[in-house]
């Protein structure tokens, strides 16, 4: 590293960047720059989290006693139905590809935009106005059929919005779609001069295995959605048994779709993750092959393990077992990521800066999250549990403790490049030891009032359970809290931080060697790759520019 | 505080056991993993700012290790958790028939002795309880923590269940499948009683018409007995001796008559048509209520008192899907 990249060096007079290049909202809202993209995506995302937080700490509360004393039952039923739709679809789906992703793929193989930058505009308009659609839903009166939208309840007997939420997802569908396709094929074809497959920094090859599973499995569910509403309109018969229909017909169409969509949000976050514990270790990645590998496994086998979540709706014995050994075996390729990780920082040169605290805290709720998995995919044992407290302990640790964890550490890792300053390392850090705290105290006794028997969705619960209730919502308090004060200091840090380095942390990869905040164009020259990615050992940089 | 619910099924000890392997198994990953980034963390803490990591040879040894360790952890849980499985879904021959109706917000159980219970059922201890379930509206899901044991009802099918209580005392009945507005309050208590106390609570109160008598006025109200009945050359054919025995169809396909087929020929006659019987029976899809299914059904399980206490155990893996056993 050269003195110009040592942390925190300062820069003499403005550059010319993405950021600086237009003044004013039309030239935000007309942009097709990837960054900016992401950026808009980034305040999309950030307000949607804020609704479906809310709605969270909503539930809490009720829940603090064993009686339904705070909300109406119906109330109840809306406000966890909000979260869910909001935290899912306009949360995390979205959340590290159109932000992260957005942002970094054409920087990180070198070019200059995504392959389709107006389609990408397109995909952020689609976003907002489903994310706006659904919202309205909430405004006027909300929907109660939990963000399972399960027949014959959503289709004939709830009162709710169910038709305009159905069409604001559909919209956002097509806006997942859109950024699939627009990642998949600007890695394929724009990638820089020696940026080959075996080249490419590991986040893009979690991006293009996520990508696959929005190109192939978001028409399924946009193809679904959209039948629940044309039976709730027209009566057509398909899900509903008082016309001969078939309402597990539906629960096999949803989860074809809702269960690889888990691994739209967690692949990425496992992208990230390889990013950040190899640029704090300045070692190459531990297996590069196999973690490239594993998320194409992943994704793969994502889409045939679905009749897991109906081991106990009547699914033939036989389905049962098969879909019972195929999710065991989509736990291997995560298992392999893990020891790679933990591999990586063998012998490194570790440096506990604010990201790889949320990259370790990361690493251990997934590993945690995903193991508690295996009692899912457990027949004997998922009779029991299936739709307790327990899964939804589960799907938390590995959506909030991981997704969310490596959402924070790829956005402090990255803060720098994006917003050209550096935030408040102490208070970063304290926020990383909150959330992490806060977070175990929410979820862990959950594992055991689901294990218990408690049943989720509950609006009042049996009195034996409320200890373990009350030390959830204490942790929700502590969580909340954790996820504020990052809030607070990347908008205080965009115009009091010190202005960012380069590369602030001495890191491999392209988006490292453009300015920061980069320019519009990204790299003057279209950069020449001549070596392996996370090449720290060598001393070389792993590209040349020019 | 408690970590594991009573148990008082004979599924509870098989599926704790289960999770405490499970739990095992997980508390040493977990710690091997959290130990050692905490061990690497620190020992491998960059000293000064430019110092460099050492270098690492990939091992493809390694990573064959620990793909190849996983998987065969991973195949015991499956098979041991197939095992459990299988035990929850095959009911034994001599169990006690509960039929169940679910509906929002309640739970509707009645004996075959006609005695009625609304969100409370009384079982003897130590007998096999057969559930055979229906829902009017939404689907519910039919759960006892103490028994480790769950089953979705779901409307326009019958779900066939089974439970054995090895503990007297009240237990939790929840309602796990969300359910709409009041699905927290659709909830109920499961009494375990001793085979003594349960005589006395059988004894005690009227028990009413018995399932398979209504059964059998709704078959000649619904005019059933017109093509099913016993003379020779009836249009129908003979509904004595069908629970449980083997029905040779148009089609050549061979189905065991169970409560799910006869649910289907009520409702969907042409669905699976008997040979050499002309489809002429009209669907009764939406004119008999749920509770009326399940009073003809005893009806015709009445009609074959050997099958309906010996040979339920064909009839008894679950109702298989009604798309998988369409033609």
């Amino acid at each position: 590293m050269t003195n110009e990249n040592a942390p925190h060096a300062p820069r003499v007079g403005a550059r010319a960047n993405y950021l600086n290049a237009s003044y004013g909202v039309r030239s935000w809202l007309l942009t097709s720059d990837h960054k900016r993209i992401a950026v808009m995506y980034l305040i999309g995302v950030t307000v949607f989290f804020a609704i479906g937080g809310l709605a969270a700490a909503l539930i809490r509360l009720e829940l603090l006693t064993p009686a339904g004393d705070v909300f109406q039952a119906e109330t109840y039923n809306k406000i966890f139905t909000t979260h869910g739709i909001m935290m899912v679809f306009f949360f995390m789906i979205p959340g590290i590809p159109a932000v992260l992703g957005n942002f970094l793929v054409p920087l990180m193989i070198g070019a200059k935009d995504l392959a389709f930058p107006r389609i990408n505009l397109l995909s952020w308009y689609l976003y907002i106005i489903g994310g706006l659609t659904a919202l309205w839903a909430v405004v006027h009166g909300g929907l109660d059929t939990g963000w399972t939208f399960y027949t014959p309840y959503s289709t004939v007997y709830s009162n709710g919005w169910v038709v305009v939420t159905a069409v604001g997802i559909f919209i956002a569908g097509f806006s997942s779609i859109l950024t699939g396709l627009n990642f998949l094929v600007t890695i394929h074809t724009m990638r820089a001069p020696g940026m080959h497959w075996t080249r490419m920094p590991l986040f893009c090859w979690g991006m293009y295995a996520a990508s696959i599973i929005q190109i192939l499995g978001t028409p399924v569910v946009a193809i679904t959605i959209l039948l629940v509403g044309a039976e709730r309109l027209f009566h057509l018969g398909i899900f509903d048994p008082a016309q001969g229909g078939d309402p597990v017909l539906f629960q096999h169409l949803f989860w074809f779709y809702s269960h690889p969509a888990v691994y739209i949000m967690i692949l990425p976050a496992m992208a990230v993750i390889s990013e950040l514990v190899t640029a704090f270790s300045r070692k190459p990645i531990f297996g590069y092959k196999f973690i490239a590998g594993s998320s194409i496994a992943i994704a793969v086998l994502s889409f045939l393990v679905w009749g897991h979540h109906m081991f106990v709706s009547g699914q033939s014995v036989y389905a049962g077992l098969v879909f019972s050994v195929l999710s065991f075996l989509v736990a291997i390729p995560s298992a392999i990521k893990v020891f790679n990780w933990t591999a990586t920082l063998y012998k490194g040169s570790v440096s506990y800066q604010t990201p790889l605290l949320y990259a370790l805290g990361f690493i251990g709720l997934f590993t945690f999250g995903g193991l508690t998995g295996l009692f899912l995919a457990c027949l004997g044992l998922d009779i029991h549990v299936h739709d307790t407290y327990f899964i939804v302990a589960h799907f938390h640790y590995i959506m909030v403790g991981g997704t969310i964890m490596a959402y924070l550490g790829g956005l402090h890792y990255w803060w720098p490049k994006i917003s050209g300053k550096m935030y408040p390392e102490y208070w970063s850090r304290v926020s990383a030891w909150v959330i992490f705290i806060g977070f175990n105290l929410t979820f862990f006794p959950q594992f055991i009032v689901g294990y218990l028997g408690m049943p989720r969705r509950y609006h009042a619960y049996p009195e034996e359970f409320q200890v373990l209730n009350v030390m959830s919502t204490a942790g929700a308090s502590i969580l909340g809290i954790g996820y504020l004060i990052p809030l607070v200091y990347f908008i205080w840090s965009m115009r009091y931080g010190q202005d960012a380095a380069d590369n602030p942390w001495g890191a491999t990869g392209l988006e490292w060697e453009t300015p920061s905040p980069p320019p519009t164009e990204n790299f003057p020259e279209t950069p020449v790759v001549t070596g392996i990615a996370y090449d720290y050992l060598t001393g070389k940089e792993e590209a040349a520019v020019g | 505080m408690h970590f594991l619910p009573d148990q008082a099924s004979t599924f509870a000890g098989h599926v704790d056991a289960l999770y405490l392997f499970l739990i095992a198994v997980t508390a040493f990953f977990s710690l091997l993993i959290g130990v050692l980034v905490v061990v690497f963390a620190i020992k491998y803490r960059r000293r000064s700012a430019d110092e460099v990591a050492l270098e690492v040879h990939e091992s493809g040894l390694l990573e064959i290790v620990w793909t190849v360790i996983p998987f065969v952890i991973v195949m015991v849980m499956f098979f041991w958790g197939a095992s459990v499985f299988f035990r929850i879904t095959r009911p034994p021959s001599n169990a006690i028939d509960i039929y169940v109706t679910a509906k929002q917000w309640m739970w509707k159980l009645q004996h075959t002795d006609g005695r009625r219970e609304m969100n409370e059922l009384h079982v003897p201890v130590g007998q096999p309880v057969r559930l055979t379930m229906a829902s009017e509206d939404v689907i519910h899901s039919f759960y006892v923590p103490a028994f480790r044991f769950k089953r979705d009802v779901v409307p326009g099918r019958f779900s066939v269940a089974w439970f054995e209580a090895t503990k007297p005392g009240k237990y939790h009945l929840f309602c796990a499948e969300y359910c709409g507005t009041r699905h927290s309050n659709m909830i109920g208590w499961i009494y375990v009683m001793t085979p003594a106390d349960y005589e006395a609570w059988l004894a005690g109160g009227t028990p009413g018409e018995t399932l398979a008598s209504a059964g059998a006025k709704r078959f000649v109200e619904n005019a059933c007995n017109t093509c099913h009945g016993e003379q020779k050359g009836a249009r129908g054919p003979s509904l004595n001796g069908l629970f449980g025995r083997a029905v040779r169809l148009q089609n050549g396909q061979t189905v065991v008559a169970d409560e799910a087929y006869i649910r289907e020929s009520i409702v969907n006659s042409q669905a699976k048509l008997v040979e050499g019987y002309p489809p002429i029976m009209p669907t009764f899809q939406g004119l008999i209520s749920e509770e009326g299914l399940l009073q003809l059904t005893a009806y015709i399980k009445s009609l074959s008192p050997a099958a309906a206490a010996s040979a339920a155990a064909p009839a008894a893996t679950p109702a298989p899907e009604r798309m998988s056993t369409k033609p």
